[in-house]
């Protein structure tokens, strides 16, 4: 953005809801770490870094609480301590991503291939609404079903139906062991079989990657007495060009959650998918300049692009798929179809009635 | 609006046989599996196809007359109930399962389609669809949609709302919305997610995308048996400690041990003041050594007896004791009310202690039979609604039960709704703030406020919470 916009920095919850209240026009960040997503002209920041900390942790629950500021590297490593972990590797959290900021652009990393992402494992909020009030949804505890589920709802909202404050979230016990095997392929179509076929294999890994021109990255985790069995079944599974990895993949999996692999200045762009539809993307994609990662077993494909969106946005167009601007110059969010069909809009408008929290499109 | 005038603009969308009108015909639908409540309303289409849903909708929205949507009418919480002078919009006819591409993972179905059916289906493929009520032979993917229905595999994979993947639904003034994908990530606000467990109170779910999970490779299935309930509430805090992460974590207290012995002769042991069932589920290799140290735990948490279900037929008989419980316990009394509040895991032998001082105090048995690893309690009141003042005592026990669960920090209900049951009680879990973002969401959706009317938020406070608006 070339006109600088106001920063506030709440200090506490009152204060950001005060900050709502006085200003027709605002935008929550939590780090900055999705860079292409940039406020408004004119709106105010609400720069939620200081709305910063657990809580409510008690291991023996498997649940937290934290305000929504908390860097997710920080309760990760809180977590870990107690042998716990969030498994859907929360995206650029070495970049100092916050748990309202991967909750509020709805980002999982590889490992929500097993049990989910991050709208899976959200199991409350407290949030601001559009008229400054605190409002709180959903609960502490694992299961719970009273009242309208906004927590999920505000999953992917980008701050734009409501400002998020605090977020407690259900935890998994984590694994003590991993292994990374890669299966190598002389072309996309190879390694897109064997992609597709673990899809739909009783196999558990804990992430399936594939990585054009013709790798698939594997992660399992598990028990340590039973990984080598595992491991070696998996082997035999994939069949040929199927190797595991010395170091534990770790690095791979590192430069996927924080997108490593993403030229500085090009555009990333997260597009929802299906197995099916890779080559189809593939082969509308390979051809020019750009790099894709296809993640969570071929259900979201990572879009690197170099330069002006506009030629993505047609392809997407064509295919009738939507993706979300994450990293990169600053653009509007959405690249392809950009409307929020009529059950959004209802829900924008209930929410934020006098649209403090801008518009979508 | 005049009855007759009601059934005259039906039958300009259905013909007249699928128009029930009379009362022995409409008797059936009068309650849900709540059946302390019943309502009779002045009409039950039965929509063949989905315009014939979305026209009554129309209708009734022109005409400011409220409808229900009904699956299979087991909801606990009185979710179906019809409103009286109103609709009922019965969906069973609506049960063609639609698509169902293994390769994708993904079933789309209408919403009159019963659960196991969709299970039933993708077993070709070595697929299933995981949410498993204990009605999963009859409840519908709609109701299930509607009350974001879990059962005692949500434990690892959670409940209705974590496999939904897109719906199609009619408004409740008549406008058609899509929404979700066939992916398992989506971009934008999570509109599938805050569809899922709105109870019927936003319109009606038309076509359902259903996300498929691979069918374990392996399952071992653990039988505990306590001389306490409270030892058993415990045992669970241990077994979700030691890291391990079953499939299913379930209790059964004495009586409904007993009941479900009789009813299906599960093979139980008959002197256990509380038995603890604990699958694993998984590969191989990883499901054994989960086992080796389950057992551990288990011993070591004060079972007097242990045993691993032999074979798949073992298994299954494990678990049509369980999963018939409430039918069994229904057979020791004529009636019976059924909670389902949460509370924190680790807070489980305190509560099962406090709802047994609670039924000796209220005179009313209380059977329990829940998803123990979420900490999701089902007490069951036993009362007999002949006898008089009964039923209202089973009531103020029931309220006592949700308090606590909210005093413990839990929920009023983890996977069978408000309905028009707990509806008093939402207030108390939550503020008049909260409620009111709540309301001002129906509002959006249901500006006649004519979709399943007096459910979730009690009808008079609404009204009021309107007016100040
Ligand atoms: C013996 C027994 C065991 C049970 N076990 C469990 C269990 O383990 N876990 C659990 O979660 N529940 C359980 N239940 C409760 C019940 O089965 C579930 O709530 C189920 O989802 C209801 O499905 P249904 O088709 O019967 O819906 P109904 O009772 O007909 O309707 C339920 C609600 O959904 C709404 N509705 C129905 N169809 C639609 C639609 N297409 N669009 C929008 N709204 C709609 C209705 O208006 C109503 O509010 C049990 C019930 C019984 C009787």
């Amino acid at each position: 953005m070339s006109v600088a916009n106001p920063v506030l920095r709440p200090a506490d919850v009152a204060s950001l809801q005060e900050a709502v209240r006085e200003h027709p026009s605002v935008w929550p960040r939590g780090a900055g770490t999705k860079t292409a997503l940039q406020p408004p002209e004119g709106a105010v920041v609400l720069d939620l870094s200081q709305l910063r900390g657990v809580v409510d942790y008690d291991p023996q629950e498997f649940t937290f609480t934290a305000l929504a500021g908390t860097p997710v590297r920080e309760v990760e490593e809180l977590l870990g301590r107690h042998g716990q972990y969030l498994p859907f590797d929360p995206p650029l959290c070495g970049a100092g991503a916050t748990l309202g900021g991967t909750l509020a652009s709805g980002l999982s990393g590889p490992g929500r291939y097993r049990y989910g992402g991050v709208r899976d494992f959200v199991l409350g909020v407290r949030f601001v609404d559009g008229e400054g009030q605190l409002v709180r949804a959903g609960g502490k505890v694992v299961k719970n079903a009273a009242g309208f589920d906004l927590a999920k709802l505000l999953v992917g909202s980008l701050g734009r139906l409501g400002v998020v404050a605090e977020l407690s979230f259900k935890v998994f016990p984590a694994p003590r062991a991993r292994r990374t095997i890669r299966v190598d392929r002389s072309d996309f179509e190879g390694v897109w079989e064997v992609l597709r076929a673990l899809y739909t294999s009783p196999f558990d890994p804990e992430a399936a990657d594939l990585v054009p021109p013709g790798t698939v990255w594997v992660r399992v985790a598990g028990r340590p007495e039973s990984l080598a069995a595992r491991v070696r079944r998996l082997l035999d599974f994939l069949s040929h060009g199927a190797q595991v990895v010395e170091d534990d993949g770790a690095r791979v999996w590192e430069e996927a959650r924080e997108f490593r692999w993403v030229p500085s200045g090009w555009t990333l762009v997260k597009v929802p998918v299906t197995p099916r539809r890779l080559p189809e993307l593939e082969r509308e994609l390979g051809r020019g300049d750009s790099r894709r990662w296809y993640s969570a077993g071929g259900n979201v494909a990572w879009v690197a692009w170099p330069g002006d969106v506009s030629p993505l946005a047609a392809v997407l167009d064509r295919l009738g798929l939507r993706g979300l601007r994450v990293l990169g110059p600053p653009g509007p969010p959405f690249v392809g179809r950009p409307e929020l069909d009529g059950f959004g809009r209802r829900v924008k408008q209930a929410l934020d009635p006098l649209g403090r929290f801008g518009p979508y499109a | 609006m005049d009855p007759a005038r009601v059934i005259e603009g039906l039958r300009t969308i259905y013909p007249a046989d699928r128009v029930l009108v009379r009362p022995a015909e409409l008797a059936p639908y009068e309650s849900d599996a709540l059946t302390a409540f019943r309502a009779r309303p002045v009409a039950v289409v039965l929509p063949q196809h989905r315009d014939e849903v979305v026209a009554t909708v129309r209708w009734c929205y022109e005409h400011r007359v409220p409808f229900v949507a009904r699956g299979s009418g087991t909801s606990l919480s009185g979710g179906s109930l019809p409103v009286p002078g109103g609709v009922v919009i019965a969906l069973n006819r609506l049960n063609r399962i639609l698509r169902l591409d293994p390769e994708e993972r993904l079933a789309v179905v209408e919403p009159g389609v019963v659960n196991l059916e969709v299970s039933r289906a993708a077993a070709p493929y070595g697929l299933y669809y995981a949410p498993d009520p204990s009605s999963q032979p009859v409840c519908t993917i709609g109701g299930n949609v509607a009350f974001n229905s879990g059962g005692a595999h949500c434990l690892k994979y959670g409940m209705t709302s974590n496999h939904v993947l897109a719906i199609e639904a009619v408004l409740a003034d008549g406008e058609v919305v899509r929404f979700g994908g066939e992916s398992q990530e989506e971009v934008g606000p999570d509109l599938v997610g805050l569809f899922v467990g709105s109870e019927g109170l936003f319109g009606i779910a038309l076509e359902v995308t259903l996300r498929l999970v691979p069918r374990p490779e392996a399952y071992r299935t653990v039988l505990a048996a306590y001389r306490s309930l409270e030892a058993a509430g415990d045992a669970v805090a241990r077994v979700v400690a030691s890291g391990i992460l079953p499939g299913a974590v379930e209790i059964m207290d004495r009586l409904s041990i007993e009941a479900a012995e009789a009813a299906v002769h599960a093979g139980y042991p008959q002197d256990a003041a509380a038995l603890l069932i604990v699958e694993l589920e998984g590969e191989e290799p990883e499901v054994e050594a989960e086992l080796k140290e389950l057992l551990e735990v288990v011993r070591a948490s004060g079972a007097y007896e242990v045993r691993l279900a032999r074979d798949e037929v073992d298994r299954q008989r494990i678990w049509k004791g369980r999963k018939s419980a409430f039918s069994a316990v229904g057979r020791l009394s004529p009636d019976y009310l059924v909670q389902d509040g949460v509370v924190p895991r680790t807070r489980l032998g305190e509560a099962l202690a406090e709802i047994e001082r609670l039924s000796r105090r209220y005179g009313l048995r209380v059977a329990n039979v829940f998803h123990a690893g979420d900490g999701n309690l089902h007490p069951l009141i036993l009362y007999d609604g002949r006898r008089p003042g009964e039923l209202e005592r089973a009531e103020e026990l029931a309220g006592e039960i949700l308090r606590l669960c909210i005093r413990l920090g839990g929920s009023i209900t983890g996977e069978h709704g408000v309905g028009m049951e707990k509806r008093h009680y939402l207030a108390e879990m939550f503020s008049e703030q909260d409620l009111r973002v709540m309301r001002r969401l129906r509002e959006a959706m249901d500006p006649g406020r004519i979709a399943n009317r007096g459910k979730m938020f009690p009808e008079a406070q609404e009204t009021a919470a309107l007016r100040t608006a």
